[in-house]
Parts: structure tokens; C-alpha cells; sequence
């Protein structure tokens, strides 16, 4: 059961605490959108093994979203980060690149 | 078995939810004029039972006023942030608040709550808003025990969950016993 | 016969009997005692059968491990199968009873079973069941189920309560020996906050039992000692009878403390179960001695070495007069000596190996006699030892002597215990040395920092020494604090002492060339009856995984998990595939370390508080009126208010009726109400919302839907705007949560620069819809504000007072009748409710429920989130179109229902459904159309969404979702029953009442 680092409010909440959002950084595609945008933002996922970035929500405490970065197959955490980004702030790449080096996420590197 | 805590039901408390920005000079004065509490830092809580300030999140702060206040305390606030993009709400039915006062009250709540409640982790002022069995609350420390608030449809579930945890024997992990 | 001797047993007291109930009969035993340890100085060698050929079974182990000595313990409420004897402490009047057997433990007519032995082998269910099909339900179930488990269910609920224990800890040390002592005395010096665990009621572990010497002091001494210095120091919590069941991720731990299990007093919690977070965790959790596979090596009386001497040096109990001991190691030499010394007699010492190291020189000088390269050709005895039959290790088995003896005392080495080291990913290591797999240093379980948090220490990483123990210990628990970044001081380890052995050698099979005659009676996993045999015959059938000869054979599958078992069986399954043990691998180990109480995984939440039940402010009054309660969430609502005598359905005609004749009151509470505000909050519920809220002018209100992304309806409500720049949106009742979370995930995580709070003000209001034909005097009776159609119009709101009441009237109507929906703060509900019970007697008032409120809602045609929609559902299937703004650029879901699929014109559509018969067509039943699909299955063409019996209409009335349906008004369409009769419906609009809307707009 995990315990990830609230960024907002500083707790190290217990997996209890949270609820979980699915992939993070994703792009919305509204009316005007190709099919192929579309099903991308709706459906196509990464699902990797090692790096992922994710979307939590301190549901239970301070109710705010963030990104945690965290390796699926460890459950490494590299880091938490507010939500308000449209891509990981360079302290969390860098935190990510100390343990897996040429990691790569779609075009985060 | 022995009881480790007594838990109160109180009576109503003037509660009102105010979302903005907290960091402005504007909001800090409106906010300690209304309640004569400061605004608090992150996960702490000002003041007292008659003018306290809770931090909740980082754009929401819970005041806490007499119960037959609140609709002056408002309307003031409302007054003073006229200008200012905030949210400002009479929560005082919504809540139901409770007292678990005891030197053992953090194990009452140690039995519902995946919060590390160690005298040296859990200080007087702290404010936590958790997961308490299977509904949220949160709760502070004080010198005598812990102020516990839920929402008011589940106060009669909070009630017993406190009640029974309460009737139980000491585990001496907490320090400060 | 098994006994208690006149002396010794350092764990009871003497002086303090206890009786206790075994199988109907009364015996005794000693405060100290477990249920074991009083079994056998009762002679009670004998405790129950085995799974599969009800064999024979008496107790093998003295601690969790045990296979055999399972019972039924207690009664009532309190009656639980599957207990462990040698776990269970004796408290007075404890009753136990011996499972799998008919008609008594003695004489057992499944022990057929074992008769027919050679026919039931390896994977013999899978063999014997597979054909043919059609006996599977009815012979071959009754069967299997009849078969199936050892002891009873329990009847009652359970009488106890149970709790949880959140705590977090520096430190978590798990094993109470004193590997365990050394690590909480390192890691509590340097300051660490530590837990330590221990899952048995003492302290010390074998370390006491064998006599080791620590500091100069026996090991008893010493521990007393270390758990004074544990006493004082405050950082440090140490709790016995409790044991770790289980490692997860992120340094979670689960120990479960045995409260009351010991106890003639029952009260307070039974069991707690201690969720714990920590940072580093210690695993000092000791070895296992191994059996050793020999021809009748599970006849009751056949032991573990450390057993028999822990029996007779902790509770003086000794299993026969005559111990023969069996070894491939120089352990077993100390059971040797602890006999002598307790007076009793060891006819002989049978060590497969060609030589022992200088304990055998003490048993020699103790008389007593060693066999060397020997090994046991076959136990003699049925239901109880009566000797051994000796042989070469190195031959067949051809016999050399027999040699009578009551106890077989057995040790084929020791097994780290690696589980809660292995829960979390921790790997291991074949030691070849030990002939074990032990953890790997190098591979721990990883942490959320990618850094290992669990280290382990003493037998459990395979140091058998106490030397070496208490080193390895107190290193493991100085590195957990330094890990967690404190600097104390840990001090020095104590010094233990450290005799010399000579090394083990692995013995699999005795004699090693055993043919199949002796291999089919070596058991291998004593509960689950797999024999060595068994194994070699799955290998032979081509498993060679063993995580599938596991499963084929069940070895290690019984309730004690393969504690005694797994390294035996891979080391068999190893030789029958011709490989290394380490290239055959172990099984996985899964929490938890052995079987805990599903109550004290539930904790608290049993009973009164097994679920949270929300209330309204008018719940109570409810309550005493007449509710019948139907959960709506974790909401109770009223489905009817029954009065007198009637049923159910009469008190829902009633109501229904009564609201369209007179007036109906309904406790509306528990819709959402979330506050919207902000200079962009108009441009938010416009995103929102499918049709346009920021044009709703102050003051009006105006129904809206709610789209996820994929298009799909999920939410309705009527929002009010309440200022220039502040919105109150109700949402359904199971919508107040997530839709509040809804908006504050797109506000914070896509419209982030958007100025909008949100606020979830639910609780704060209780909230009656006031409805029917005499809505508005009521009102005007209670008065203080203008409720008139001119004063407060339709999907309209006002705020004012109604009979002192400070409210806000919102008029609104889910029904087709005149309505008012008045909100009151919450602490004024239940007087307001009774202020308009009160008020509205002349006007013919009667509460209603939900059930009403449905029927009410159908005969118009409305929708019903969770009904009408089911996440599959858009807004164009309902006929919504005009609740979707063609004005607006964008809204959640307007691409989504843009989607090819979305605009096929045979999707199903709404309409209203009238049976031809006037009968309440079932709920969920489905329209069928000619021709089979590809699965040879009946065509579909529609489905009832809704249906109810309307008391207004005196018929049934139904709405469902059907191919082109509104393009098809008249035509009758085919709903197949269960029963296997049909109802016709004829296709009609959804609004069957008042379809003009005269009634609610005046």
C-alpha cells in the first residue's frame, strides 16, 4: 500500500487517503477534434513498466490533485507535483534521470 | 478494557468555509478582523473555540465563530472582499463536532485514523484532515485532547465509532502517556 | 503413552490446574500450558485426521508450523474451526473438539480412504472428476463439497469485537527471540522508534530452550535482562501474542494481536490488528525445523526433535518413555540430551551422516547409543508409535533392527522463516551449506525511496549460532536506525556463546533409495496427504513448475502454507526433474505468515458500525412515523410511510394518489447542493453543463444535464442562479460527492487559471419538496413570504421566511404538480418538516418516499439518473435534445456524442411502454426481435428502463429504451417473463400523465 507526499498540504498520505486518476498530463481533445485525436485522448494509455506519472487527488485531506512520478514496477517514487503543470518541473526529470537514465515517457525525457 | 478517552458530542459551532486567496494582505486583515484569528499555516489551526481559523487546503480555510454570529461575520466578510474573487459559505449545520478528552485520546483516534498521532509527530495547533474509519473528518490536538469535526449526516456513526474505540485498552505506543 | 513428568516444564505453573473439555471429555492441565502441551499429558496422541485419506494425526510441532493438530475450539458465538492446539493457550473451561473424522476421531469410516491410497493419487481430483461432464453437478459436487474442508462453519454471528491500530514506527522488529531482543536493544539505544513483535506469549525464543549462554548468564536471565532495558525506554513499544502476518509496499505492515484468545474473560476486542507504517523493517523471525521423509514418518508420536524437547523442557510434558532420534544434523543431539536429562530414555540416536561433531560425544557419554550412516527404514505403530525399523542410509531399506520407542523425534535441518521477507519482493538465495534458501542481502524488498527497508537477522538469515544471533541482530537493528538517519548510540552486542557443530548433510529421502513401497508412505505435507511419491509422480506426468505441482498435488496448499513441507517437496520434485534445488525455485510467499480472523481484518466495522449510515435532518422523525428505510449510498431514505396495517405497495398507491389529489411532503435532503462561484463560474457550468447556465438570469432556475467526456449522461439537477457571480447547482443524491470532486478535478487540473470556487454545501440544508394541489396553501398558511405564481413563478427561487423559518423556496417540480422545494438550515429541518405536517392537517398532507417519488416522476415521462441511463446513455437517446445547446462552441461530452456510433439512428430510444394487459412489466426485461445474432442468441430491440404500478392510472406504466422508438408510437413489441411468458406493451410517449403540464404551472 502506497505512501505518497501530498504536495499541496506536506502529508505523506496513506494510500487510504487518496484516490487515484489514471495517466496524467493528458491532453483534452474537444468538438473539432479528428477521430484519432479523440480516441488518443480518451483511450490510449502508456501503461508502461518503470516510469509513469500519474494523477492522485488528496481526497480525504486537502482534496487538491497532484502528479506523483513513480516506477510501476518498484513502486519507486521519485517524486510528487502539483497538477497545475502540463509537464513534469525539471526537479522531478532530474530526480528521474538519477535512478533511470535515459528513461523516457512519450516525449518527456 | 478501560476507557481511554471521554467523547462529547458538542453543541453546533459557527462554521464557515472561506475559499481564496489566503496569501493576500486584504484576506489576512478580513479574515482576523472577522474571527480574531490569524490565518493559520499549512495544516495548522489559530485562535480559539469562539475565533479559530482551521487551514483545510491551500485556498480553503474553515473560520469558526459563535454559532449566532456567523450571519454578521458573512456578511462583514462579504463587505470587506467585495472586490476579491472568494467564496464564502455558512457551514455550521453541515458539521457535527465532537471532544475526545483524555491523556489517551490519541489512541481513540490512532484506532481510526492511518495518521501518525506520536506526541513528537502530531503536535498542539496541527490540524488533520484524514480518513476516520470509513468517512472523512479531521481533528485537532490540544492540550487536553482533541477536537474532532465530520459532516453532520454521519454523526451518529462517528459517535459510536469514537464510543467504541474509546472503550479499550492502552497500547502505551504513543509517547507521552 | 504421552505424559506430564513430575518435573520440569519452565512455562507452567504447577500450582495453578486448569481444566478443559477435548472431544466431550474432561482434562487437565497447567496455567502455562497450550492446548498441545495439556493434550499430550493427557495421552492425547491422537487429535485428528488427515484431509485426504483420514489418516492418523497427532501433533508434530510445538509452534505455528504445526500441520496436524487443528480443532474445532469454542461454541456459540464463539465457535471457530481450523485452531491451531499449538498456538492455543489453555485458559479454564476451554472446549475443543478434533475435526475430519465420522462417526468419532478413534474410528474414522473415511480412514477407507487411505485403503484405497493407491488409487487416489497425485492430481487425483483432476483425473477422477473431469469425466464425464454430466456427473459434475450432481455427483460430483455433493461430492467434492461434502469432502471439502476440515472443520465445521461456525452458525452464530460472532460474539466479539474487533480493532485496528494505526502506528508508525521507526523500527518494526519481528521475532521476540533473541535475535529480535538484540536488534530493539541496537535500534531503541540509537533512538529509533521501534516496535517490537513477538507472535508466541514469551520471550526468547528457542535460545531459551536450548540453554544458551549470553554474557555469562543463561539465555532466560539474560532475556529478563534486555526486556528491562526495552521497559525503560520510552521510544520503544514491545507486544507479545502478536504476529506479523504481513510485508507490503511502502514499508506497510499488518500484526495481529491476540487479545483475549487466552483468557476466560472474553471482553473487550477479541483480536487488533496493528496497521503499521514503517520506515525499516527487522525480520528476526527464526527457522523451522525440517521433517525428515521416512516410511511412517507421520504415525502419531513421529515429531519434530525441537518439539519433543520443547514439550518436555517448557511443560514437562514428554510424548513416550522411549524417544528415538533421528537426524542429518547435530541439533537433533540436544533433544537426545534434554530427554536424559528429564530421565527419560533414548534408545537411540539414528544420524544418516557418517559422523557428528562433540554433542554426540556428550549423548555417548550419556549412554546413549549412535547409529551412524543409519536411517529408518519404517516407523511401526498405527495410531501410535510402537518403534522404529532401522537401515542403511546409503541402501533400499533392507531392515538392520527394530527398536521399540514410543517417540520418533525427527530433524532434517532447519528453514529460515523468509515469508515476510519474501511478501514484499525480497529474494533468496540457496544456501548450500544448510541445504536452505535463505534471504539475499543484495535483492531486499524496495521501498518508496528504491532503497531496501527490510533486513533480516539471527536463524532467519540462517545464523544458528547465538553467537551469531545476537551479532546479526544487534547489527540489523544499529543499520535500521542509521537508515532512518538517527546517530545514537546502539552500543555493543551481547556476548553469546557459540558451540561446535559439524555441518548438516541434506537427507531428502530415507533411505535414499527407498523404493516406491516406503516412498508412498512418506508424507510430505501431513494435512493435504502428499507423500513423496505423489511428487515424483507429478514430475513423471511433466510439471515441473513447481508453482503447478503445487497446484496438482497440493503440497503446501493446507492451512499451514508448506511451513513443513515446501523445502521437502522441492528438494523431491528437484531430484525426480534432475536439476538443483535453486533451479527449481520456491513457491511464493503470500501474507499472511499463518491464517488470521477475517474480524480482525474487518476491525471496527461490524454491526452498528459496519457501514457509515448518512441521515437527514428529518431521519429521526421519519424513524418514528412509519418508515420503511431503503439505502440510497451510504443514505437511508423512506422508501414508503407505512401507516396501520397496510402493505407496502397500498401505503405507495396511497401516497402517490394522495400527492396528485391533496399534498405530499418528501424529505429531498439528501440532494447535492454545490455552490459555484466566481467571475468565471458562467463559462465553467457552461462547460459543465450540456445546456447554457451563465444566460440563467438571478433569481431563476433552470434543469440541467451533466456529460462525462465519452458524451454519456451522469448527473441531472435544477441550478439556481443566486447572485451575478454565484451559482447553487443540486446534483442527485448519489451525486453530491463526485460530482463536487468532478468539478474541482477540471477546475484544478484543466481550467487552472479559471476564476471558480467550488462549495459543497449538502449537509448544510434540509430540503422538503412541498407538492400537489394544495402546495401553495400550506405555505400561505405558514406564511411570511409571497409564494404566489406571480410573486415566485415557476423555475423560479425567492429567499424569505415560511412560518419563522429563515428558507430559500425553489420552485421546482419533479412531479407535474404544483411544488415548492424549500431548503432550511439543517438544525431547523425536523421542525420545519413538523411545522408543515402540522400546518398542512386541513390540507389533506402526507409524507411520501421514494417509491412515490418515482411513480410520480414516471407518470411524467422524467428521467431518472441510474434508471433512464446506466453510463451507456446520451442525452439524444432520451429525447434531451433541447436541454443541448447548439449555441455553445464546447461542453463536456459534445465531442464524445459526436461519435459515429453516438448519431446512429437505430440506437434505442425513449418512450413510454403501456402493457396490453395493464400489467407491471418487469423490471430490466427485454424487447425481442426476429432472427438470432451470431451466438445463436434471440435478437434484442429494447429494454424496460423503468416500470411501476401508477395508482393515478390503475395500470402499469413503463419507459425503456427501444430501437427507432419514438418513430414507432402504436406498434406492440414482445417483453419474454422468466416465467417464460410474454408481455406485450405498446409503444406510447413517456409522458402518460398530464402531458399538457397544466397542473404544475400555476
Amino acid at each position: 500500500m502506497l505512501i505518497l507526499t501530498c504536495p499541496y498540504c506536506g502529508v505523506k498520505a496513506d494510500e487510504t487517503e487518496l484516490s487515484a486518476g489514471g495517466e496524467a498530463h493528458l491532453k483534452r481533445f474537444g468538438p473539432g477534434s479528428s477521430e484519432d485525436e479523440f480516441e488518443g485522448y480518451l483511450f490510449v494509455r502508456e501503461n508502461p513498466k518503470g516510469v509513469h506519472f500519474e494523477r492522485w487527488r488528496h481526497s480525504y485531506g486537502c482534496g487538491k490533485w497532484f502528479h506523483a512520478a513513480r516506477c510501476t514496477m518498484t513502486l519507486e517514487v521519485f517524486g510528487t507535483y502539483p497538477a497545475q503543470t502540463f509537464e513534469p518541473p525539471q526537479d522531478i526529470k532530474d530526480a528521474i534521470s538519477a535512478k533511470r537514465p535515459n528513461w523516457r515517457w512519450r516525449d518527456f525525457s | 478494557m478501560s476507557e481511554l478517552a471521554k467523547v462529547t458530542r458538542l453543541a453546533l459551532r459557527g462554521m464557515i468555509t472561506f475559499r481564496g486567496d489566503v496569501s493576500s494582505a486584504r484576506v489576512k486583515k478580513a479574515i482576523k478582523a472577522a474571527t480574531g484569528a490569524a490565518v493559520p499555516k499549512v495544516r495548522s489551526i489559530s485562535g480559539n473555540r469562539d475565533g479559530g481559523v482551521a487551514w483545510m487546503s491551500p485556498d480553503e480555510l474553515l473560520l469558526m465563530v459563535p454559532y449566532g454570529d456567523v450571519q454578521n461575520i458573512i456578511a462583514d466578510l462579504s463587505k470587506a472582499l467585495v472586490n476579491d474573487h472568494v467564496l464564502i459559505a455558512d457551514v455550521s449545520d453541515a458539521r457535527a463536532v465532537f471532544r475526545v478528552e483524555g491523556v489517551e485520546a490519541a489512541q481513540v483516534l490512532a484506532r481510526v485514523c492511518p495518521v501518525d498521532l506520536h506526541k513528537d509527530s502530531f503536535d498542539i495547533g496541527e490540524i488533520r484532515r484524514t480518513r476516520m474509519a470509513q468517512v472523512a473528518a479531521a481533528f485537532w490536538r490540544d492540550e487536553t485532547g482533541f477536537e474532532v469535526i465530520c459532516f453532520r449526516s454521519v454523526a451518529d456513526y462517528v459517535e459510536a465509532l469514537l464510543q467504541r474505540a474509546a472503550q479499550a485498552t492502552p497500547v502505551g505506543a504513543l509517547g507521552g502517556r | 503413552m504421552s505424559t506430564r513428568l513430575a518435573n520440569g516444564g519452565r512455562l507452567i505453573d504447577r500450582t495453578k490446574p486448569v481444566s478443559f473439555m477435548f472431544n466431550g471429555k474432561k482434562m487437565g492441565g497447567y496455567a502455562g500450558d497450550t492446548l498441545a502441551s495439556a493434550l499430550l499429558a493427557n495421552d492425547q496422541m491422537l487429535v485428528g485426521r488427515s484431509f485426504k485419506y483420514h489418516r492418523p494425526r497427532g501433533i508434530v510441532a510445538s509452534g505455528a508450523e504445526e500441520p496436524n493438530g487443528l480443532v474445532n475450539l469454542g461454541k456459540g458465538g464463539r465457535f471457530e474451526p481450523n485452531q491451531r492446539v499449538t498456538t492455543q493457550e489453555l485458559y479454564e473451561g476451554l472446549e475443543a473438539a478434533s475435526q475430519n473424522h465420522f462417526p468419532s476421531l478413534e474410528f474414522d469410516v473415511g480412514a477407507v480412504n487411505a485403503k484405497l491410497a493407491k488409487f487416489m493419487p497425485a492430481g487425483f481430483y483432476y483425473k477422477m472428476f473431469i469425466h464425464p461432464r454430466p456427473l459434475w453437478k450432481h455427483v460430483y459436487e455433493p461430492f467434492i463439497r461434502k469432502a471439502a474442508g476440515l472443520g465445521k462453519a461456525p452458525k452464530d454471528r460472532d460474539a466479539d469485537v474487533y480493532e485496528h491500530f494505526y502506528h508508525f514506527v521507526d523500527v518494526l522488529v519481528v521475532g521476540g527471540g533473541i535475535t529480535g531482543l538484540s536488534a530493539a536493544l541496537a535500534a531503541g539505544r540509537a533512538g529509533a522508534r521501534v516496535l517490537l513483535v513477538e507472535q508466541t506469549a514469551h520471550w526468547g525464543g528457542r535460545g531459551v530452550v536450548d540453554g544458551a549462554q549470553i554474557d555469562g548468564l543463561d539465555a532466560g536471565a539474560w532475556v529478563k535482562g534486555a526486556l528491562q532495558d526495552l521497559e525503560k525506554m520510552e521510544n520503544v513499544e514491545f507486544v507479545s501474542r502478536c504476529m506479523a502476518a504481513g510485508v507490503y509496499d511502502h514499508g506497510y505492515a499488518l500484526a495481529y494481536e491476540r487479545l483475549t484468545d487466552h483468557l476466560v474473560d472474553k471482553s473487550g476486542a477479541r483480536h487488533r490488528l496493528w496497521r503499521i507504517r514503517a520506515a525499516q523493517i527487522v525480520t528476526a523471525t527464526g527457522a523451522i525445523e525440517r521433517p525428515l521423509s521416512f516410511a511412517g514418518n507421520d504415525v502419531p508420536g513421529v515429531m519434530l526433535a525441537s518439539a519433543v524437547r520443547d514439550y518436555v523442557v517448557d511443560y514437562g510434558a514428554s510424548v513416550g518413555d522411549r524417544t528415538v532420534v533421528v537426524t542429518n544434523n547435530d541439533d537433533a543431539y540436544r533433544t537426545a540430551i534434554a530427554m536424559k536429562s528429564a530421565g527419560l530414555d533414548v534408545p537411540a540416536i539414528i544420524d544418516a551422516r557418517p559422523a557428528a561433531g562433540p554433542l554426540a560425544d556428550e549423548a555417548k557419554a550419556l549412554g546413549i547409543r549412535v547409529l551412524f550412516g543409519a536411517a529408518v527404514a519404517q516407523v511401526q505403530g498405527g495410531k501410535r508409535v510402537t518403534g522404529v525399523a532401522t537401515c542403511s542410509q546409503a541402501g533400499e531399506g533392507a531392515m538392520l533392527e527394530e527398536i521399540p520407542c514410543e517417540c520418533v523425534a525427527m530433524s532434517g535441518g532447519w528453514s529460515p522463516v523468509v515469508h515476510l521477507w519474501s511478501h514484499c519482493g525480497g529474494k533468496l538465495l540457496w544456501d548450500d551449506a544448510q541445504s536452505h534458501f535463505r534471504p539475499d542481502p543484495d535483492r531486499p524488498p524496495l521501498g518508496a525511496d528504491g532503497q531496501g527497508f527490510v533486513t533480516t537477522a539471527g536463524a532467519a538469515q540462517g545464523h544458528l549460532s547465538t553467537r551469531d544471533c545476537i551479532e546479526t541482530g544487534h547489527e540489523a537493528g544499529a543499520a535500521a536506525a542509521i537508515a532512518v538517519g538517527l546517530s545514537g548510540n546502539s552500543g555493543k552486542p551481547a556476548g553469546g556463546d557459540a558451540p561446535e557443530e559439524a555441518p548438516m548433510e541434506p537427507v531428502w529421502m530415507m533411505p535414499q533409495g527407498a523404493p516406491y513401497k516406503l516412498r508412498s508412505k512418506m508424507w510430505l505435507d501431513y494435512q493435504n496427504d502428499v507423500k513423496v511419491s505423489d511428487v515424483q509422480l507429478a514430475a513423471q506426468e511433466g510439471y515441473e513448475s513447481v508453482e503447478h505441482t503445487k497446484r496438482y498435488t497440493t503440497l503446501g496448499m493446507a492451512t499451514d502454507q508448506g511451513k513443513l513441507s515446501n523445502i521437502n517437496g522441492l528438494a523431491v520434485l528437484s531430484n525426480a526433474l534432475g536439476q538443483e534445488i535453486p533451479a527449481t525455485g520456491t513457491t511464493t510467499f503470500r501474507p499472511p505468515y499463518t491464517p488470521i480472523s477475517l474480524g480482525s481484518i474487518g476491525g471496527e466495522a461490524s454491526r452498528d458500525l459496519f457501514q457509515p449510515l448518512r441521515k437527514t435532518p428529518i431521519h429521526d422523525w421519519s424513524d418514528a412515523n412509519g418508515a420503511e428505510w431503503e439505502p440510497v449510498g451510504q443514505w437511508r431514505r423512506v422508501y414508503a410511510y407505512k401507516r396501520g396495517d397496510e402493505t407496502t405497495q397500498d401505503a405507495v398507491n396511497r401516497e402517490v394518489k394522495n400527492t396528485r389529489e391533496a399534498l405530499g411532503l418528501l424529505d429531498a435532503s439528501t440532494l447535492g447542493k454545490l455552490i459555484v462561484q466566481g467571475p468565471d463560474a458562467g463559462k465553467f457550468l457552461d462547460m459543465m453543463y450540456t445546456n447554457m447556465m451563465s444566460t440563467l438570469p438571478v433569481g431563476k432556475c433552470r434543469y440541467g444535464l451533466m456529460c462525462n467526456e465519452q458524451g454519456f449522461l451522469m448527473d441531472d439537477g435544477v441550478v439556481a442562479r443566486i447572485a451575478e457571480d454565484r451559482w447553487l447547482c443540486h446534483t442527485t443524491t448519489g451525486g453530491a460527492d463526485h460530482i463536487h470532486a468532478h468539478m474541482e478535478e477540471w477546475l484544478q487540473t484543466e481550467w487552472w487559471d479559471w476564476k471558480v470556487y467550488v462549495a459543497n454545501v449538502t449537509e448544510q440544508y434540509a430540503q422538503v419538496a412541498v407538492v400537489g394541489p394544495n402546495a401553495r396553501k400550506v405555505l400561505e398558511k405558514l406564511g411570511g413570504m409571497d409564494v404566489s405564481k406571480d410573486a415566485l413563478p415557476f423555475m423560479q427561487w425567492r429567499d424569505g421566511t415560511l412560518g419563522g423559518f429563515d428558507c430559500r423556496a425553489y420552485r421546482i417540480s419533479f412531479s407535474g404538480e404544483l411544488s415548492y422545494e424549500i431548503a432550511v438550515p439543517a438544525s431547523q429541518g425536523a421542525a420545519f418538516w413538523e411545522a408543515l405536517i402540522e400546518a398542512g392537517g386541513e390540507f389533506g398532507v402526507m409524507p411520501y418516499g421514494t417509491e412515490a417519488l418515482h411513480i410520480l416522476r414516471a407518470e411524467k415521462g422524467f428521467i431518472m439518473i441510474g434508471d433512464e441511463t446506466d453510463g451507456t446513455v446520451i442525452p439524444q437517446d432520451l429525447g434531451l435534445n433541447w436541454a443541448l445547446s447548439k449555441k455553445k462552441d464546447d461542453y463536456l461530452g459534445k465531442r464524445g456524442q459526436e461519435r459515429s456510433n453516438m448519431v446512429d439512428p437505430d440506437r434505442w430510444k425513449l418512450v413510454g411502454l403501456e402493457s396490453t394487459d395493464g400489467s407491471v412489466i418487469p423490471d430490466g426485461a427485454y424487447a425481442v426481435a426476429d432472427g438470432e445474432n451470431a451466438n445463436g442468441q434471440r435478437n434484442t430491440q429494447g429494454r424496460i428502463t423503468s416500470t411501476y404500478f401508477s395508482a393515478n392510472l390503475d395500470r402499469g406504466i413503463a419507459m425503456g429504451l427501444v430501437k427507432d422508438g419514438p418513430n414507432r408510437m402504436g406498434e406492440v413489441i414482445d417483453f419474454p417473463k422468466v416465467d417464460g411468458k410474454v408481455v406485450q406493451a405498446k409503444i406510447v410517449s413517456p409522458v402518460f400523465y398530464d402531458p399538457d403540464g397544466e397542473k404544475q404551472n400555476v
